[in-house]
């Protein structure tokens, strides 16, 4: 299972803790951890990636094993260790007043 | 006895506020939607426990909130707001085309009749609608497809479809505002649509008396007469008596005549409410005092409404949305500031008392009467 840690906002929007776990069938990359993440969890569609360019929201970067994958590209394998769940992918929004 | 909620929409929230007839004990609840701006909700003239909200935030976009069951709790709508083909571009604040993207909604107006319709008001200004109760949005793209589009700029606040106002009396017709682009009309459900800013005059657009440019920051109606508008523009308070096709100004004798609420009585379709603000560079309450005025005479003879609000060292300010009014007799009126205080009047305005002062800053009031 696939690790994958939310915002708090968000994980209010879902009705969830701070960790869910999704199953990926194939390749684990950003867009397939993502897309099942939002079947899962509808309330989450556009909050993360626009409906329809699938581009991140402006204010949210994603983390795995301490890098930043905010900008790589949507179907690169993540990491093995978040493949495994030894590590989860980190969804974190932008630090900011207000 | 009839039961009054007031639906409060702010910066990091929403707040339900509720009381008997007499509009004296108000109970609180609240904040829905905790640290998200809340920039509107309202609720269905035809089932007033059908609530629909806007949820928005710079981090996570838009989110769009329903409950059946008059605010106690929510669900979670479609959100997928696309405009209709190939949006194209607007003006930007530098006059350089800019390409239309979807921000957020400002503003929900459900159907008359229908608790499954419902309007949403856009930035970058587009009309929206839902005819499955929120579970899915069409582009209503005759507006934005108006020849004037791509002249449409933005006001300081974003180019925002603010304003919709459904005609009682007449399916097919509503009006729209938008800032800053100005009003327009809709004769046909929302196929075609007219600018009708005819008569407004406005010193910071290249033409003063231009088809479309204005920033129009309001407009209400009284639905015994849905013919006649009442408008607060960036600059000036207007009024229409043939459904938009002119406007004459109706400033008379306000201290300032910048704002952004504009409402009428409940009643007494020529009595209309407006909160001047100093001007465009401060936006507060002039002399640090808060002042409703009250005209009786449809504009033009304005008097001022103090007792009960602040009178020195107050500078708040009252965003476009952010007044409404009950239909008890006497009819109340409510407005929020960007001070966290909602303040209510059962009188109609001869007196006022703060309902909640320590909310975040308002962006929307509305008020549901509860039979």
């Amino acid at each position: 299972m696939i690790r994958v840690e939310l915002p708090a906002h968000l994980r209010t929007l879902a009705r969830v803790g701070r960790e869910v776990q999704v199953r990926v069938d194939g390749d684990v990359t950003l867009r397939s951890v993502l897309d099942e993440l939002e079947r899962q969890y509808p309330a989450l569609k556009g909050t993360i990636r626009d409906h329809v360019t699938f581009q991140r929201r402006a204010f949210l970067r994603f983390f795995a094993c301490q890098e930043d994958w905010s900008h790589q590209a949507p179907d690169a394998p993540l990491p093995p260790e978040v493949a495994s769940g030894r590590e989860p992918l980190l969804i974190v929004g932008a630090i900011a007043g207000g | 006895m009839s039961d009054v909620r007031v639906l409060v929409g702010t910066r990091k929230g929403a707040f339900i506020l509720t009381s008997d007839g007499k509009r004296d004990k108000w109970e609180i609840d609240g904040p829905h939607f905790a640290g998200w701006e809340i920039y509107h909700l309202k609720g269905s003239p035809a089932d007033p426990n059908r609530i629909y909200a806007s949820q928005s935030s710079g981090w996570f976009g838009q989110v769009m909130p329903r409950s059946n069951d008059g605010g106690k709790t929510w669900e979670t709508m479609d959100n997928k707001f696309v405009y209709d083909g190939v949006p194209g571009t607007h003006q930007w604040y530098d006059g350089t085309a800019h390409p239309w993207e979807f921000k957020r909604v400002w503003h929900l107006e459900p159907s008359l009749t229908d608790p499954d319709t419902v309007y949403a008001g856009i930035e970058d200004a587009a009309l929206f609608r839902s005819t499955d109760g929120g579970k899915s949005w069409e582009e209503l793209s005759g507006l934005r497809k108006h020849g004037s589009g791509p002249r449409w700029q933005p006001g300081a606040g974003g180019m925002c479809l603010h304003t919709i106002l459904l005609d009682p009396s007449n399916a097919r017709r509503m009006y729209i505002a938008i800032s800053a682009a100005g009003a327009f009309r809709t004769d046909d459900g929302g196929a075609s649509w007219t600018p009708i800013n005819r008569g407004l005059h406005s010193q910071y657009i290249p033409d003063p008396n231009a088809e479309v440019g204005h920033c129009v920051h309001h407009v209400a109606m009284h639905k015994s007469r849905p013919h006649v508008l009442f408008m607060q523009k960036h600059w000036d308070v207007m009024r229409s008596d043939n459904a938009g096709d002119s406007w004459t100004e109706v400033s008379g004798n306000l201290p300032t005549d910048f704002g952004f609420v504009i409402d009428v009585h409940a009643h007494e379709p020529q009595t209309i409410y407006v909160v001047p603000i100093k001007s465009d560079s401060e936006h507060f309450v002039p002399d640090g005092k808060l002042r409703v005025f009250r005209s009786r005479t449809g504009g033009n003879e304005w008097e001022p409404l103090t007792k009960g609000l602040p009178q020195s060292n107050c500078y708040v300010n009252i965003l476009r949305d952010a007044m409404a009014v009950d239909s008890l007799d006497p009819c109340g009126v409510y407005f929020g500031t960007t001070g966290g205080q909602v303040y209510a009047s059962s009188n109609a305005g001869d007196e006022w008392k703060p309902i909640v002062h320590d909310l975040p800053a308002v962006l929307s009031i509305e008020v549901q009467t509860l039979a």
